[in-house]
C-alpha cells in the first residue's frame, strides 16, 4: 500500500492523470461513460452554431408538431423548436453545475483538509454541524436553502455549490485522517515544515485520489438535484430552458406530444448515466469502493 | 457497551438540536415575518404592533425559539403563516400517508433487494450479475421525476394498465389509495433496490474472498453451507444501515415523487408551503424529517453494534 502510494507520488503529475485517464477509459463502462460526458460537453459547446432556431421564439403554427425535417425534434406547448431548447437546456445545466462543482471541491476540500489535521474540538464542533446539515435527505434541505435564498441562476450556483460541499468536507476530512498518522507527514512535521507547507505538499496529493472521485459523483448529484429543483419549480426561471423544466411543462401533453417529454428525458439521462458510469470507472481505477457510500 | 450506545444517542440528540437551530435562525434572518406576511400592505403603526404581541413576536429571538422547541418536542409545532389552522393537524394526515407510501416500498424492495444483491454477488461478473448491476445504475442515477415521467408514459398512458396520478384527498383510509399509489410506489421502491443491492452485492463479494470462507472452502464444506452459515450472516449486516439510510432518504426523496403523482403526503405539503412561503409549516416539515432521519439511523447504529461483538471492540478502540 504505502510502496504503490510512494511509487505514484514519484511519478510526474500530468503523467498519473494520463495513467489514470487510460485506465478509466480501458474499461467497457468508463469508456461509454467518457464518452457521453464528452458528447455532452462539445454538443454544449458547438450548439450555438448547430441550431437554426432560437429558442425563445414561438410560432402558433407549430404548436405540439411532431418530428419534422425541419423541426427534427418537433416542437413544444408554444411552438418552439425542441431540439434548440434541449441544446440550450445542456448548456444551462453545464454551465451552472460546471461552475458549482468546482468551488464546492474547492471549499469543502480545503475544510476537510484543515478539520483532518486539526482535529479536536473544532473538528468536533464542526462535524456535528455537517451531520445536521446532511440529516435532511434528498433535495429537501435544498428546498429550504431555496426558500431562504431565493430562486433564478444566480442564486442557484452558490446555493449548489455551498450545500454541495458540505459532503465533500466529511469524505476529504475521512481520507486526510487516514494519511496525517502516516510517517511521510511525521517527517515533515519532524522537518519543521509548516501547517500550509504540509497541507499543500503531503496532505492535498494523498486525498487527490478521493477528490477526484468525489467530484464527480457532486457533479452527477448536483446535476440531479438542478433538474429536480427545475421541475418543482424553483429552479431557472423560464424562458431559460431546462430539462427539468422542459419535462416538468411537457408533462401535461404527454398524451398528444410524448416527443415533448422524451427528448429532455433522454438527454438528461445520458448524461448523468455518463457521469455515472465515469465515476464508477475512476473509482475503481483509484481502488475505492463506491457501493460502500450509500444514499448520501 | 452501554456507555457507546449512550453516546450514539446523545450524538443524535446533539444532531438534530443543532438542525433546529440551523432551520430556526435561517428563516429568522429572512426579512419580515409572520405579521408582514398576514397583513400584507397593513403591515405598519399600531396594527402590525398589535399582530406581532398576539403571536409573541416581539419576545426576543431566543425566548421564541425556546418556546417553539418547547412546542415542537411536544408535536405542536404552532400555526401555519396563512391563518390560524394548526400546523399539527394540518400535516398529521400527509406524514401517515407519506409513510404509507414508505412502509410500500420497504416492505417489497428490502427483500428483493438483499436477494438479488446475493444473487449478483456470488454470480460475479456473469450475464445475470452484469444485467442487475447495470440496471441498479439506471435506477440510481435517473432522476426520479424522470423514471417516474417515463413510468406514467408507459404504464398509464399508451398501456392504460395503472392511474398515472392520485386523485384521492389526503385524510382517506389507507386502502383507498390502491391502485392509485402503485406507480409512485414502484418508483420510490427502484431506486431503493438499486442503492441496497449494490451494497449487498459488494459486501457479500468481500466475505466470499475472505480467509475463513477459503478455509471452509479448503476444509471441503458444502458450498451452499458456506454461503449461508459463514458468508451471509456476516455479509447482511452492514445491510443494516444502508437500509436505515434508505429509509431516512424514502422519507425525504419521496418529495419528488409526490409532486409527480399529485400524492397528499409530506413531500407535496412542503412544496405547497415553500410556493406560500409559509415558513412555519417548512420548519415543522424540515424537523420532522431530520428527527426521523436521525432516529432511523441511531437505531440502525445500535443493532449493529448489539448484533456485531466484532464491531463493538473495533468502535471501541477507535474511539
Amino acid at each position: 500500500m504505502s510502496d504503490a502510494a510512494a511509487q505514484k507520488q514519484k511519478r510526474p503529475a500530468l503523467g498519473q492523470f494520463g495513467t489514470v485517464l487510460w485506465d478509466v477509459a480501458s474499461r467497457p463502462s468508463g469508456a461509454i461513460g467518457l464518452a457521453l460526458v464528452l458528447g455532452h460537453i462539445i454538443l454544449a459547446l458547438i450548439s450555438p452554431w448547430l441550431v437554426s432556431y432560437d429558442f425563445r421564439s414561438m410560432d402558433s403554427s407549430l404548436i405540439l408538431e411532431g418530428p419534422s425535417a425541419e423541426h427534427w425534434l418537433g416542437s413544444d406547448h408554444l411552438g418552439r423548436d425542441i431540439l434548440s431548447r434541449v441544446l440550450q437546456g445542456g448548456r444551462v445545466a453545464l454551465l451552472v453545475t460546471g461552475i458549482a462543482t468546482p468551488i464546492a471541491l474547492l471549499w469543502g476540500g480545503v475544510t476537510g483538509v484543515l478539520l483532518g489535521l486539526i482535529g479536536g474540538r473544532a473538528d468536533e464542533v464542526a462535524m456535528r454541524i455537517v451531520d445536521a446539515f446532511l440529516s435532511i435527505p434528498g433535495v429537501l434541505p435544498l428546498l429550504v436553502l431555496v426558500t431562504i435564498f431565493g430562486t433564478g441562476n444566480e442564486v442557484m450556483i452558490p446555493t449548489l455549490a455551498f450545500f454541495y460541499g458540505i459532503p465533500v468536507i466529511r469524505v476529504i476530512r475521512a481520507a486526510t485522517h487516514d494519511v496525517v498518522a502516516r510517517d511521510f507527514v511525521l517527517a515533515a512535521r519532524a522537518r519543521g515544515h509548516s501547517r500550509l507547507s504540509i497541507v499543500w505538499r503531503e496532505l492535498l496529493p494523498n486525498v487527490r485520489d478521493a477528490m477526484m472521485v468525489e467530484g464527480a459523483m457532486r457533479w452527477s448529484w448536483m446535476l440531479l438535484a438542478f433538474s429536480s429543483l427545475s421541475f418543482l419549480g424553483f429552479g431557472v426561471s423560464p424562458p431559460t430552458p431546462d430539462w427539468g423544466l422542459m419535462i416538468s411543462d411537457a408533462r401535461a401533453y404527454m398524451p398528444l406530444a410524448p416527443w415533448g417529454v422524451l427528448a429532455p428525458v433522454i438527454a438528461l439521462s445520458s448524461l448523468i448515466i455518463g457521469i455515472n458510469l465515469t465515476a464508477d470507472a475512476l473509482a475503481k481505477a483509484m481502488g475505492i469502493d463506491r457501493a460502500r457510500k450509500a444514499v448520501v | 457497551m452501554l456507555r457507546m450506545l449512550l453516546r450514539r444517542l446523545l450524538l443524535g440528540v446533539v444532531t438534530v438540536w443543532i438542525v433546529s437551530v440551523i432551520i430556526f435562525a435561517g428563516v429568522e434572518a429572512l426579512p419580515g415575518d409572520a405579521c408582514t406576511a398576514f397583513l400584507e400592505r397593513d403591515a405598519k403603526g399600531k396594527l402590525l404592533e398589535n399582530c406581532r404581541h398576539d403571536l409573541g413576536l416581539d419576545k426576543p429571538a431566543v425566548t421564541r425559539y425556546l418556546d417553539w422547541a418547547a412546542g415542537a418536542v411536544r408535536g405542536d409545532f404552532g400555526i401555519s403563516a396563512d391563518g390560524q389552522q394548526s400546523i399539527a393537524s394540518m400535516v398529521g394526515d400527509r406524514v401517515k400517508n407519506s409513510f404509507l407510501l414508505a412502509a410500500g416500498a420497504l416492505a417489497v424492495g428490502v427483500p428483493l433487494a438483499i436477494l438479488l444483491g446475493v444473487i449478483t454477488g456470488l454470480w460475479r461478473d456473469r450475464w445475470i450479475d452484469i444485467l442487475f448491476s447495470t440496471g441498479a445504475i439506471f435506477a440510481m442515477t435517473i432522476p426520479e421525476f424522470v423514471s417516474a415521467t417515463v413510468l406514467i408514459l408507459i404504464f398509464a398512458i399508451w398501456l392504460g394498465w395503472v392511474p398515472a396520478i392520485v386523485l384521492t384527498p389526503a385524510d382517506a383510509p389507507a386502502l383507498d389509495f390502491f391502485p392509485e399509489f402503485i406507480l409512485a410506489s414502484v418508483v420510490l421502491t427502484m431506486v431503493m433496490i438499486a442503492h441496497i443491492m449494490r451494497m449487498v452485492r459488494s459486501s457479500v463479494i468481500e466475505a466470499m474472498a475472505s480467509d475463513y470462507v477459503q478455509m471452509a472452502m479448503l476444509k471441503g464444506v458444502p458450498y451452499w453451507r458456506i454461503v449461508f452459515r459463514h458468508a451471509l450472516p456476516n455479509a447482511l449486516l452492514p445491510a443494516i444501515n444502508v437500509v436505515a439510510l434508505t429509509v431516512a432518504w424514502l422519507l425525504g426523496g419521496v418529495v419528488v415523487v409526490e409532486v409527480v403523482f399529485n400524492y397528499p403526503g409530506l413531500g407535496r405539503t412542503m412544496i405547497d408551503a415553500i410556493s406560500d412561503r409559509d415558513l412555519p409549516v417548512v420548519q415543522a416539515l424540515a424537523m420532522i424529517v431530520a428527527a426521523t432521519y436521525v432516529g432511523v439511523n441511531l437505531i440502525a447504529d445500535m443493532l449493529t453494534i448489539l448484533l456485531n461483538p466484532r464491531l463493538r471492540t473495533q468502535r471501541m478502540r477507535r474511539k
